[in-house]
């Protein structure tokens, strides 16, 4: 079971949340100046890191607000939240971590 | 090759089975390669086969960064059809069908095709009209299909709850009867064997971990025993495509995703048909040990964890109570977890890339086992012409700037929902 932190009600399990893809698409600011690669780029293209990985939830059965969160996509591990509008923390290398030598 | 027959099993019992030679050979690598295939699933094993077999391009390697067959291959519910709407996915997946039916003699090697039969339920009326679409498209398209009726259905599949009270209750199906399920390792390892046999080299336990390129072609990879020259590089490592296409600078139109599957108990032979239902997200059969492997949709979110949660577990188990009550006392035994490459369109890439001699094989969503000897059927003539076949023309990369996805469920670029 995930235990996914929202910024506004603490840690709760994932029934709780929808998933809702990768944070870090940014859609062009103004569609009409940008080129077909770029809005190609924006609607399908995905860096898909096996990794760490920033991505939007929204706590649908719980403040029913999105957020952004960082997640190890390969162990699970959480690596912190944010609100949208918000930048979250690069991961602490692992050797930082608490409970890692 | 020894060829595996009634013969050879009669000769080799009187030596107590002990002087089996291996099934392939485990060699060095080569310095240099006209082709090396990334990954020895069983797309990667049947490319080279096929490679060898259909085009005579023998001097290959498939290099793998674990065993043989290790990832997807054993990790999927072994289903095999070609029930699809849209014409390239039918015509595709109707080729890939062909080559099963015949694929245990070609490769001397027993794949346990059993075709079984796979129903789709319906639960509404709409779904009913749809599933009468389908059909209709399958059938003009020269694939067999025949929708159920209600008494059909509860004479054939006499466990599902055919109760009108149901929580979704069973209204009609659409069945295709040469779909089925084969045994997963065996294709992998007869693939193997057969490639083998033609000369393709089987490098396992080697991660690739690099793509060197010159002047906008590809010119080898390198690996854990070093860098391998090669004309051609094909990449047919379902998911994990988007990091192995980085290693050649290419980003991809993929998202990775987890998907559970989960077996019970072995019980006495009760289900003989592969059932699915996709208003309740669900699929089950009876393997031939007697477990019932079952399995639903994705858990939703980006991971290459090749385990997932209990949530989506519950979910499956539930809606196989719903459909057979009386499972309710099974114990289920083991559940796993594989990582689907789930493309913007919920179709496969099976292409050439911008780099020249880099092809790429890739976007199976979960319909990749299926498609085992045609995407390798395909995927070689793409790399032995350096042009695709016609059954997989329209499975370029270019296909999302160009608009012409291939969408069967209609979702838009939203990969967790295919």
């Amino acid at each position: 079971m995930l235990l996914i932190d929202c910024p506004w009600c603490g840690t709760r399990d994932q029934r709780e949340f929808t998933y809702g893809g990768d944070a870090a698409v940014k859609r062009p600011a103004d569609p009409a100046a940008v080129s077909d690669k770029e809005w190609h780029d924006y609607v399908y293209i995905r860096v898909n890191p096996r990794g760490s990985h920033v991505e939007l939830w929204h706590h649908n059965a719980g403040c029913r607000r999105w957020f952004k969160l960082r997640r190890d996509v390969v162990t699970h591990e959480m690596q912190g939240s944010a609100p949208i509008g918000s930048e979250l923390e690069p991961p602490l290398p692992i050797a930082g971590r608490p409970g890692k030598p | 090759m020894v060829k595996y027959s009634i013969f050879s099993l009669a000769r080799n019992a009187l030596s107590r089975h002990e002087n089996w030679p291996e099934a392939w050979r485990s060699p060095e690598p080569k310095s240099e390669y006209d082709v090396i295939i990334i990954g020895a699933g069983g797309h990667g094993l049947a490319t080279a086969y096929y490679l060898a077999k259909e085009h005579g391009v023998t001097n290959v390697a498939v290099i793998e960064k674990g065993y043989l067959g290790g990832g997807n291959t054993g990790r999927n519910t072994t289903i095999v059809r070609s029930n699809y709407y849209l014409e390239p996915n039918a015509h595709f997946y109707e080729k890939s069908l062909q080559l099963w039916e015949g694929l245990s003699q070609d490769l001397n090697y027993n794949v346990m095709l059993s075709q079984r039969g796979v129903l789709n339920l319906a639960h509404a009326p709409s779904e009913v009209d749809s599933f009468h679409r389908r059909g209709n498209a399958m059938r003009l398209n020269g694939i067999d299909a025949e929708f159920m009726t209600r008494d059909q259905i509860a004479q054939m599949v006499p466990l599902l709850n055919m109760s009108m009270e149901a929580r979704y209750p069973i209204l009609g199906g659409l069945i295709q009867r040469r779909g089925g399920i084969a045994r997963h390792d065996a294709v992998a390892w007869g693939f193997a064997r057969a490639a083998d046999a033609r000369g393709v080299d089987i490098i396992q336990n080697c991660p690739v971990t690099g793509i060197r390129r010159e002047g906008g072609r590809v010119t080898g990879v390198d690996t854990a025993r070093g860098f391998i020259k090669a004309k051609k590089v094909g990449i047919a490592v379902a998911g994990h495509s988007s990091h192995v296409a980085a290693m050649a600078g290419l980003r991809l139109p993929i998202e990775s995703h987890v998907l559970q599957a989960l077996v019970s108990e072995p019980i006495k032979p009760c289900l003989d048909t592969v059932v699915t239902s996709g208003a309740v997200h669900f699929y089950v059969s009876q393997s031939d040990k007697g477990e019932l492997v079952m399995g639903g949709d994705l858990d939703g979110y980006n991971s290459y964890a090749q385990r997932g949660n209990l949530p989506i577990i519950q979910h499956v188990v539930a809606a196989l109570l719903a459909l057979f009550p009386c499972f309710s006392r099974l114990r289920m035994m083991r559940t796993w977890g594989g990582i689907m490459d789930m493309s913007m369109d919920g179709s496969p890439i099976i292409a050439k890339t911008p780099i020249g001699g880099l092809y790429i094989n890739t976007g199976w969503c979960y319909g990749g086992f299926k498609a085992t000897p045609g995407s390798g059927w395909v995927f070689a003539h793409t790399i032995a012409r350096d042009e695709p076949h016609k059954l997989n023309a329209e499975f370029t990369l270019e296909r999302f700037a160009e608009g012409k996805t291939w969408d069967e469920k209609g979702m838009g670029p939203t990969p967790n929902a295919h």
